[in-house]
């Protein structure tokens, strides 16, 4: 929801709540005016009524309402003694409607030349669903008044007032560290998009600095433990070619140069990861993953025959854009994984689909998945594993946001969805 | 032949020379971006082994100036540059072969080996070594004259021993040359070692007057009985 709505939209709700919370009181409030209104105007009557009865006797006995909205009958002394004045709602038969409708109603007893008369008093009321119908009708209105004008507002000005913020988001969604494309702010009035334009470009700077730097760093990292760590293994291979070493000392030596080779892989997929992580793959072509699948399991073939496995494949055209290099990496990882984790014997099926890639392989208990595609986790205790492949995978797939899985289904399901 | 070694890191320097001069190379060295520059105005060389970071200018400068000057010999960048970059740059300058450090002699030899065959004069598509002969072109392997069925794989292992022959192959080295590098998880090593085993049995077959020899832990060495 766009921030213009959001606030808009709040504004409407507690707009709701309080015009119908006030329209609530205003109701009770008016109609407690009208009868408070209505009430004395039956009193004057009363009084009025009372006034000329005494002076006309004929006035005394009138049983039915009629035209002057009253009546009078006599009653017992003893009745009268215990009565008080009384107002009632009541319904009354109206000529005009040809219905019943609400009055107002006032009961009093007086005494005119001893005897003592019961007098009701009536007046038409207001008719309170015609007064709740005509307020929410109104208020419905007043509502509209109110909100459409700040939506429309919203949208014009806000817009206006807004638009250096939106610019400022336009760029910075577009915004790559590795590209040198600026980032250029509006100018604005406003405090806070001054102080926004100003933290951003602070911001990007930095980050342009920390990744030139990191960059300079992955390759000087590269450089300085390459070359010792080429010395170191190229010195060993001079040690090795000695004709006069027993086997305790050859067993030595393999066992170092096994572990600088170790290093080396260690150093290669760290680096790699690095480069990933920093864009540094940039150049992107459409890549039939079909084709890299098939060339790498024709290069594995003496490893699968070694290992006795079975591989079922189904392999659909898949072309994908991403950088070739990084495909080749991907798609070799989880293959070389499979084959490496599958015990002698046990079956994978590779499928590539054209929007998903697949690989299950036999195994007997699931991963841990929370761990599996973090670094130097190693769920097997295979001593050659430097415990980055899948997480290249992983730094693979975030890169171009596909996504990766995995699931244990009485074998082990490794999937990639390309969207 | 005649090569020369453009390296600023003295052990790296004495390690490659140590290993090319076994292979009775003529083998010379500079240490910086000058001296390289000096020795390259004055000599020919088959092969120049070039790393890229040298005090005093870079390696891909020294490669301009050598195709400039019509220098016809071979170009091997040994750069610990391992980015891909460098390698295109490098390669479009000129270069022959690009390779990044740490490697194993077996791969040094096996790339100077070929860089330097296809240099020479007629192009011979055959080494051979004692009565084994290969044929790059065609691909096959002749022991004593006649052929000798082997699949691809046997072939390119072949190759890289004949191409190391009398050198001690690391394992690793070979699996990454055969199978591709980036072997970092199809690690245990065991199946190279049933591959060696069909060439050994078919050597032996057909009376190959060479032999296969697995070195303790380390690797494997192709000598004449």
């Amino acid at each position: 929801m766009k921030l213009l709505n959001y606030t808009t939209s709040y504004f409407a709700v507690i707009l709701l709540l309080v015009i119908s919370v006030w329209a609530v009181v205003y109701y009770y409030t008016m109609l407690d005016e009208i009868y408070d209104s209505i009430d004395d105007g039956l009193d004057n009557q009363k009084q009025l009524i009372i006034r000329n009865a005494s002076a006309d006797t004929s006035l005394l006995n009138k049983a039915d309402f009629g035209e002057g909205g009253y009546r009078i009958h006599q009653i017992p002394a003893e009745t009268a003694v215990l009565f008080s004045d009384s107002y009632t709602d009541t319904l009354m038969y109206m000529e005009n409607e040809d219905e019943y409708e609400p009055v107002r109603l006032l009961k009093t007893v007086f005494n005119a030349h001893g005897n003592y008369y019961s007098l009701e008093v009536a007046t038409s009321m207001v008719e309170e669903d015609d007064l709740v119908n005509s307020l929410v009708y109104a208020l419905v209105w007043l509502y509209l008044g109110i909100v459409l004008p700040v939506l429309l507002l919203n949208n014009f000005l806000l817009r206006k007032v807004w638009k250096p913020f939106y610019r400022l988001l336009g760029q910075l969604k577009r915004f790559r560290l590795d590209k040198p494309e600026p980032i250029t702010t509006e100018p604005s009035r406003i405090e806070e998009f001054q102080m926004l334009n100003a933290t951003v470009q602070k911001m990007v700077q930095n980050s342009r600095d920390t990744y030139a730097s990191q960059k300079d760093f992955t390759e000087n990292a590269a450089h300085e433990l390459q070359t010792p760590l080429a010395i170191a293994i190229n010195k060993l291979e001079h040690l090795a070619e000695h004709n006069d070493l027993n086997e305790e000392q050859l067993g030595l030596l393999s066992s170092a140069m096994d572990h600088l080779d170790k290093l080396t892989r260690l150093n290669r997929s760290l680096l790699l990861l690095s480069k990933i992580e920093n864009h540094q793959y940039h150049e992107l072509k459409v890549v039939n993953l079909r084709i890299i699948v098939e060339n790498l399991l024709n290069d594995m073939g003496t490893q699968v025959q070694y290992k006795e496995l079975l591989i079922n494949q189904q392999l659909e055209d898949c072309p994908i854009e991403m950088n070739e290099e990084l495909a080749r990496i991907m798609v070799t990882n989880i293959i070389k994984n499979a084959v490496f984790h599958t015990a002698k014997g046990g079956a994978i099926h590779i499928m590539l689909l054209n929007d998903s890639f697949i690989v299950t392989n036999t195994g007997d208990v699931a991963l841990e998945t929370k761990h599996l595609f973090l670094r130097f986790n190693k769920q097997s205790n295979a001593k050659h594993s430097t415990g980055l492949g899948l997480s290249i995978v992983k730094a693979i797939t975030d890169l171009y946001h596909f996504s990766l899985q995995y699931r244990f289904e009485n074998q082990h399901i490794l999937q990639i969805r390309f969207c | 032949m005649k090569l020369l070694i453009i390296e600023d890191e003295p052990g790296m320097r004495d390690n490659l020379q140590q290993s090319l001069v076994k292979d009775n190379y003529v083998v010379e060295t500079a240490a910086d971006y000058h001296s390289a520059r000096e020795k390259i105005g004055v000599y020919e060389y088959d092969c120049i082994l070039l790393d890229i970071g040298l005090p005093g200018g870079t390696g891909l400068e020294l490669l301009k100036e050598l195709k400039q000057n019509g220098h016809n010999g071979a170009v091997l960048i040994v750069s610990a540059k391992d980015s891909i970059e460098d390698k295109v740059k490098g390669l479009n300058l000129g270069a022959d072969d690009y390779l990044p450090k740490p490697f194993h002699f077996a791969e040094l030899h096996a790339r100077v080996k070929s860089l330097l065959r296809r240099r020479s004069l007629g192009g011979t598509e055959t080494i051979s070594f004692g009565n084994v002969q290969l044929d790059t072109a065609k691909r096959t392997v002749h022991i004593n004259g006649s052929t000798v069925a082997v699949n691809r794989k046997e072939y390119d292992v072949l190759l890289y021993m004949v191409m190391n022959a009398n050198r001690l192959v690391n394992k690793t080295a070979l699996a990454e040359h055969v199978w591709g590098d980036n072997i970092d998880e199809a690690n245990s090593f065991d199946f190279i070692y049933s591959q060696i085993k069909n060439l050994r049995r078919k050597l032996r077959c057909c009376d190959a007057n060479v032999e296969l020899k697995a070195v303790y832990g380390i690797g494997y060495k192709l000598s004449e009985l």
